[in-house]
């Protein structure tokens, strides 16, 4: 597979049109490096294959901060870069929190926190009830997100009945009471693996990795500021 | 009873239909004993579940299966009403909510097992077809038309029934003709019947009050229209108020009230209480019409 590392250049520059920020650096956005290494090097999606069966399955279950999902969406074609200047007004595609039915290759429209991972396992329930077994389903979803009780209803489930789904937490240690003893240790039953969010080569080793079972990969970045 | 046939058509569907599937959150799971054995990929029990249940469903709808998805009402409806919200309307999909329970067929379980809210909950989304059967044989019908679209569709089952079935009975059937409308959802039919044998009314019959047979409404509306609904009081009042907007006319609706009933017993009892068995219709409609 050909790869690309991060052009930081270039999503530097998306970003700059989304948010119109000259000071923050891409590390700013702290899903960034896990967005690319997923549309770049792991899933099997392109603006071409958008509306397969049988494609893999990307849902951004946090929804807050989508900057860096719409840089990475227009670096891939998914969306005009065009799109990226006038973020959350009225003429814009492109919100706050993104929409599906606004937005070429995204699967769920996510914002209310909680709601992706359960989304996610029916998902991966659907492709595996007509034969897809090869299609992967990835869930992304914030730290300060597990609050939300739904998480950890699906969580549980998925466990019990061993469905190959990935679950990617990004750890910005921004939930308020944060998760004592860590969060990999709140997903019993699955695999789980926590690495450096910012490292491309080490995310990509671990998110190729295919399991039998639910596997969560807690991706570490800087704490949020402010 | 509407449950048992639930079970049976939906076992039927999932043989029949390689889109069909069903979440349960444990309630009915083992009814649906055999149908998960033969089709283990498309009947799924999350456990006690809700959200999860409402979820999954979603997502399953993403990826083209229809869910069947069942519980009491007020867990399937109330408790996961953001799920409702966002994970199917939010995401342009579709599932068929199945509930048992009703408004007070839990009448000794208390009020934790009741939802005379459901209805009006749904109210505040976008097309959700709503059937309320009156008969169980009413049933089967709503169940398997609703397999060969994707719309958002509920389906109330209830203990209560009519002593007749009216499959037909998708927009207002007039039952008898005479004066003023009296307009029966559901299980309401027979009581409503009984309470006006003797008076001057015309009565209609629907089990599929959303969405709502304006144009049969302003037809059979001459001045006075009453409303007879066997979940929340006033649920339908938008509805008649925008059909019959332009048109002089005096309404009264009845259902269920809003004040809790913190008594246990039947669901007959509780009929009475909210002034919904024969008895309670004939003095409240004979009142309003005077």
């Amino acid at each position: 597979m050909t790869v690309t590392a991060l052009p930081t250049d270039r999503l530097r520059h998306l970003l700059r049109r989304i948010t119109g920020d000259e000071k923050h650096a891409p590390s700013a956005h702290s899903t960034l490096d896990v967005l690319w290494v997923l549309y770049d090097r792991i899933l099997r999606i392109s603006p071409e294959t958008a509306d397969e069966p049988d494609r893999d399955r990307f849902l951004l279950s946090k929804g807050h901060g989508p900057a860096a999902y719409y840089a990475v969406l227009a670096a891939k074609g998914f969306i005009p870069e065009s799109w990226l200047d006038h973020l959350g007004t009225w003429d814009s595609p492109l919100g706050h929190h993104p929409d599906r039915m606004l937005i070429p290759g995204v699967e769920v429209g996510t914002g209310s926190l909680g709601h992706g991972l359960g989304l996610g396992v029916g998902v991966a329930l659907g492709l595996r009830a007509q034969g897809f077994a090869d299609t992967r389903t990835v869930v992304l979803l914030g730290d300060a997100e597990l609050d939300e009780g739904a998480n950890h209803e699906a969580i549980a489930y998925a466990a019990a009945i061993r469905l190959p789904i990935t679950a990617v937490v990004i750890d910005n240690q921004s939930a308020t009471h944060g998760w004592p003893g860590g969060i990999a240790a709140r997903f019993p039953g699955w695999i789980a693996a926590v690495v450096d969010g910012r490292d491309q080569d080490g995310l990509e080793q671990t998110l190729a990795r295919r399991h039998d079972r639910p596997n969560v990969v807690v991706a570490t970045v800087e704490p949020k500021r402010g | 009873m509407m449950r048992e046939t639930f079970v049976a058509t939906t076992t039927a569907l999932l043989d029949e239909d390689p889109r069909t599937a069903v979440v349960l959150a444990d309630i009915s799971a083992d009814a649906f004993g055999p149908a998960m054995r033969r089709h283990p990929d498309r009947v799924l029990n999350v456990g006690i579940r809700e959200q999860l249940m409402t979820g999954v469903a979603g997502g399953l709808a993403l990826t083209g299966l229809r869910p069947y998805v069942h519980s009491y009402a007020p867990f399937v409806v109330d408790r996961a009403y953001e799920q409702i919200k966002l994970d199917f309307g939010h995401q342009d999909t579709g599932a068929v909510l199945v509930s048992i329970g009703a408004s007070y067929d839990g009448a000794a379980e208390g009020y934790t097992h009741q939802s005379p809210g459901d209805v009006a909950l749904l109210d505040t989304l976008d097309g959700w077809t709503v059937h309320v059967p009156g008969h169980r044989d009413e049933v089967s019908a709503m169940l398997r038309n609703a397999a060969h679209h994707d719309d958002r569709v509920y389906v109330r089952l209830a203990l209560q029934e009519n002593s007749r079935a009216y499959p037909d009975a998708g927009l207002l059937r007039v039952m008898k003709r005479g004066g003023p409308l009296v307009v029966a959802v559901g299980p309401m039919l027979d009581p409503v019947l009984e309470a006006t044998r003797d008076l001057d009314v015309t009565v209609a019959y629907t089990h599929t009050p959303r969405p709502l047979d304006v144009d049969g409404l302003r037809l059979l509306t001459e001045g006075e229209v009453v409303l007879v609904e066997p979940y929340l009081s006033g649920t339908s009042a938008r509805q008649v108020s925008a059909a019959l907007s332009g048109v002089p006319h005096r309404a009264l609706h009845l259902g269920v009230g809003r004040a809790e009933v913190r008594r246990y017993g039947t669901w007959r009892d509780h009929a009475r209480a909210h002034g919904l068995d024969a008895a309670g219709l004939r003095a409240s409609i004979s009142g309003f019409l005077g």
